[in-house]
């Protein structure tokens, strides 16, 4: 394909230049079709047949006997379906601030040309690397309260501290939030630091020499031009956090009783071990609505921001 | 020159017998700890010295969850495989959708139908006919108890009224030990709630509870009463129970720092690994008023509608073999479970397999013989777990009622169906 | 930046020392489960039901990882992770490297070629980022039983890729906004077509972000497990499927330290990655991904 733009023969140089021109003008289009069509597919014709599915009264495996939003109804009377979706809008919005707070501090920390700098980035890093699979079963040990943490603790001699939300129902849900913060929060602070080093150095020592101090210097100045990363972080714990599925089976199981079920535990519960793929695809609908109640805001204001700039 | 000649006749011998009958098959199973992966591998050879192949195909969790999430995406994508490791009710499911093949051969040339628990048998068969083989039969309704404890605490014998188990735990609980171990997964207290509630209903309230959902055994006041007593063992537990394995709870009873659990027998595994003998380190009871009840969870393997003969002929072939003495000693030994097979002998088993085999005779005269819920046995699988859901809750919930649990109870039934 | 404060005042040396004390804290915090994971897979079984998870181990062993490695049950095979990893590594290496390279030539489109239509076309590749991986499970058996890639490697791969686009086309796009389009412009001019333009200026520049794409994704498949055990088949499971195995049995016996090691094994190529490429992966994301 190369072979297109390479400098033709004289004689047919005008033919073969338009030639390669409309090939030139489709090419970008061609180029994107295959992904925009396994997009529409696998995402889009997915999303369609999971709502058909909503509507049939499916069980244990697809079938398609239509019963119009029954399931819908049947899921928001389901107490359990409530928990789920309280407990998404609570970790999730926990979750988010938390990362992006403790990832910003370790950021502008680590910042202030800090020895072994490398090594510390790494430790911050690396429970992203790490599978939840893994890391559920530790975070369980190290959070019950007669085995981890609190027991460690009294060790010591505390004999009255207590730690004990993974066994608490109202409390459960706050331990999930602990174990996610602490897998993301390093991926923020690399986002953030990657922030950072992009920022002008001129900028500070103007400022600088102007009398601000420190802090000023952070919050009006560094903390504004931040504002892409903050977006970039969102789109990324957004996605994270309603995905959150293993971090649930690993860590809580959906327990104390079902107060720590998420949307996505829910979903696979209903579809696959319960035998009620209607009731499952309806949670599932409900999903991705809430997924493009957060999307299109976003995408909106980040693409109107590029028309304009 | 010798060597290979007999390898060649070896291989030609072996291709020509391949030719006859022999077939790959591929074995969705979640058998995969040490003990129980040992006991399937004997299955394996067995299988492949009639000439056929077994393809591996283990998935893990959540008791067969995540095997059953992956059979029915194999099912799904047109590519199930030969067998499947499936438990009670569902396997009518996917009889029902003409999943399932037929293996009567197997059973008449056997003489299944004389040897095997027509209650266990009839699960495994579809409109008639066998689809699965039952492998094992696992009793629920047991107490695992460390004597030193109880004997340190003053209790001189494993309670048998739920009367005098509460007495027991108060003592236990001054003697410094926690009276009950237990782990809160809903799997467990749907385990030890059905164990209360059989006890206190006997047999045919269980089965009009628990295999009927009748609401009107749901809402009884004997349903209340198991509802009061269970929740009130919450408080001869621990705090930290919540989201614990229920091997962690076995080793609190293997150290001593809990009386007792209640838990099925696999439990047994974790005491013969840590040494102990059945009897004299540890003691198997059944829980009060259970004495001649069984509450059973059985695996079944499932065979698998394929068109290949030589497929069909291993199908057949794994089913005998399953169901031959020498494997349901061997395999049930290693599981803990006793063997399906009602005209094998114990000798070789343990105490606490003589007293489960004792109970289950004594179980079926009396008609108290009866399907786990909490094992997946009872009721299907949507239903299973609505009642989880409900039973759980109220476990956890200190503020909930008895009476409005058992409403739930309906209520989540119902809307399952 | 940040050095202006640099005068040798007590108060300044006390934020100094509070800054280190804090980091290294931190640090400690981050690495707990690690110590867990590693302490445990150390330890004699009898350790373990003794208790005390944070305890030192009474004699260090290297026996569970040595079973875990080579003679642990995973179902009926009893030899271990080791087998696993040459599955996984079949899937991860096709499935990053396709995916990476189709998103580097969206991002390139999307960006350097913009037609109409071009920001809806990668606001609608973005939602696949975002759906869970549980909703497309059955849609997804039905189409590799259809395209005959059911329980096959490539079926698997073909899975990775399709969910991997969205990211990849995601960085990639943000990486090459920052890319001054005078630069392409210019090579316009002197008559570099599209594909040239791509091979000859884009790529040699795209280091950083490769680095990252390819972190992220090779990340993101190794430690899947949903698709995994759903679409392999029964001589294509990866790794996680294999450790799930053995960490998950349902009524057998548990072997914690031997769990440990399994999982650490299974970790340790993500980790590696990490560890060796963590600060190519700031250093891309300084480079331009940050912006937007």
């Amino acid at each position: 394909m190369p072979s297109n733009v390479s400098a033709p023969a004289t004689g047919e140089r005008r033919h073969r230049r338009s030639l390669a021109g409309h090939i030139e003008r489709v090419l970008p289009r061609l180029v994107v079709a295959p992904s925009l069509g396994v997009a529409l597919f696998f995402v889009y014709g997915y999303m369609l047949w999971t709502f058909l599915l909503s509507l049939t009264n499916s069980r244990m495996l697809p079938q398609y006997d239509f019963v119009g939003f029954a399931q819908y109804a049947r899921l928001f009377a389901n107490e359990r379906w409530h928990v789920a979706a309280t407990n998404l809008v609570v970790f999730g919005g926990l979750f988010i601030v938390s990362c992006l707070v403790i990832g910003l501090l370790l950021a502008v920390f680590l910042d202030q040309r800090i020895r072994q700098e490398g090594a510390l980035r790494t430790v911050y890093l690396y429970p992203m690397a790490l599978s939840l699979i893994v890391t559920g079963v530790v975070w369980r040990w190290l959070l019950n309260p007669g085995l981890g943490i609190q027991a460690m603790v009294r060790g010591w001699g505390f004999e009255d501290f207590t730690f004990n939300w993974l066994v608490d129902s109202d409390m459960a849900i706050y331990t999930l939030v602990i174990a996610a913060v602490w897998q993301a929060s390093g991926f923020v602070m690399a986002l953030f630091l990657a922030g950072l080093r992009s920022i002008d150095d001129s900028l500070f020592q103007a400022a600088a020499l102007d009398g601000a101090s420190l802090p000023r210097i952070y919050t009006r100045i560094v903390l504004p031009s931040l504002r892409p990363v903050v977006f970039s972080a969102v789109m990324i714990l957004a996605h994270i956090a309603i995905k959150s599925f293993d971090l649930v089976m690993a860590l809580t199981g959906g327990g104390p009783g079902y107060a720590t079920d998420l949307p996505a535990t829910f979903m696979y519960a209903h579809t696959f071990t319960r035998g009620q793929i209607g009731l499952g695809s309806a949670s599932a609908i409900m999903m991705l609505c809430g997924v493009l109640a957060i999307l299109v805001p976003y995408l909106y204001s980040e693409l109107r921001g590029q028309r304009h700039g | 020159m010798k060597t290979i000649h007999a390898l060649a006749a070896g291989a030609l011998l072996a291709a020509a017998v391949g030719q006859a009958n022999a077939a790959e098959i591929e074995v969705l199973h979640w058998w995969t700890s040490g003990g129980e992966a040992k006991a399937a591998n004997l299955l394996k050879e067995k299988l492949e010295a009639k000439g056929h192949t077994w393809k591996d195909f283990a998935v893990a969790g959540g008791a067969g969850d995540s095997a059953m999430t992956v059979l029915k995406s194999r099912a799904i994508s047109g590519n199930p495989p030969a067998v499947a490791q499936i438990k009670g009710p569902l396997i009518k499911e996917w009889g029902d959708m003409g999943f399932l093949g037929n293996i009567d051969k197997a059973a008449e040339a056997d003489g299944w139908d004389d040897f095997l628990p027509e209650e266990i048998a009839a699960a495994d068969k579809v409109d008639g006919h066998y689809a699965a083989v039952p492998v094992n039969i696992h009793r629920i309704n047991w107490i695992w108890a460390n004597p030193e404890v109880l004997e340190d605490s003053g209790v001189d014998h494993v309670p048998q009224t739920w009367d005098e188990f509460f007495d027991a735990a108060d003592k236990i609980r001054e003697a410094g030990y926690i009276p009950l171990a237990h782990g809160g997964q809903p799997w467990q207290d749907a385990t030890v709630f059905e164990v209360v509630m059989m006890g206190i209903g006997g047999g045919d309230f269980y089965r009009k509870a628990f295999v009927d959902l009748d609401p009107e055994a749901l809402t009884s006041d004997t349903m209340i009463k198991a509802l009061k007593t269970f929740k009130k063992l919450r408080g001869t537990m621990d705090d930290n129970i919540a989201g614990r394995d229920w091997n962690i709870a076995t080793s609190m009873v293997i150290n001593g720092k809990a009386a007792m659990q209640i838990m099925g027998d696999w439990a047994k595994g974790e005491f013969t690994a840590a040494g102990m003998t059945p009897g004299e380190d540890y003691e198997c009871v059944a829980p009060p008023m259970t004495e001649s009840m069984f509450s059973y969870n059985t695996d079944s393997l499932a065979m698998f509608d394929v068109d290949d003969e030589g497929k069909q002929q291993a199908q057949l072939d794994l089913a005998s073999i399953v169901l031959s003495k020498d494997f349901q000693v061997q395999f049930n030994q290693a599981k803990g479970s006793i063997p399906v097979r009602l005209d094998v002998s114990l000798d070789d088993f343990d105490a606490c397999a003589k007293a489960s085999r004792e109970a289950f005779d004594v179980a079926m005269d009396e008609d108290a013989l009866v399907p786990s819920l909490a094992h997946g046995m009872a009721v299907s699988d949507s239903q299973q777990g609505a009642v989880f859901d409900v039973i759980t809750n109220f476990f956890n919930d200190p503020d909930m009622k008895a009476e409005t649990a058992s409403e739930r109870l309906v209520s989540a039934v119902r809307a399952a169906e | 930046m940040a050095n202006m404060v640099r005068r040798h005042t007590t108060s300044a040396r006390l934020w100094r020392a509070g800054l280190y004390t804090l980091l290294i804290v931190a640090a400690l915090v981050y690495l707990l489960p690690l110590v867990v994971m590693l302490l445990t897979s150390l330890k004699p079984l009898d350790d373990i039901r003794a208790g005390g998870l944070l305890s030192l181990p009474s004699t260090i062993s290297f026996e569970a990882w040595s079973k875990a490695w080579s003679s642990a049950c995973t179902g009926m095979r009893c030899d271990g992770m080791s087998g696993y990893f040459l599955n996984s590594i079949a899937i991860v290496v096709p499935a990053v490297a396709i995916s990476s390279f189709v998103g580097a030539l969206n991002g390139y489109v999307l960006t350097k070629w913009r037609f109409r239509g071009a920001n809806l076309c990668f606001a609608l590749l973005l939602f696949g980022c975002f759906v869970p991986f549980q909703v497309v499970l059955m849609p997804m058996a039905r189409t590799l039983g259809w395209l005959g890639l059911a329980s096959s490697t490539s079926g698997l791969v073909l899975v990775h890729v399709v969910y991997g686009i969205a990211f990849t086309t995601l960085f990639f796009r943000n990486y090459y906004v920052s890319i001054p389009d005078e630069m392409i412009a210019a090579a316009k001019l002197d008559g570099a077509g599209f594909w040239r333009i791509f091979w000859r200026i884009l790529l040699p520049v795209s280091g950083p972000i490769i680095t990252v794409t390819v972190i992220w994704q090779f990340t993101q498949i190794w430690n899947d497990f949903l698709f995994g055990v759903s679409f392999a088949g029964f001589d294509s499971q990866p790794v996680t499927v294999a450790l799930n195995n053995m960490v998950n049995t349902s009524t057998g016996v548990k072997e914690y330290n031997v769990d440990m090691a399994a999982a650490m094994i299974a970790a340790l190529p993500t980790l590696v990655v990490y560890v060796l490429a963590g600060k190519y992966f700031v250093r891309g994301l300084t480079a331009g991904s940050v912006k937007g």
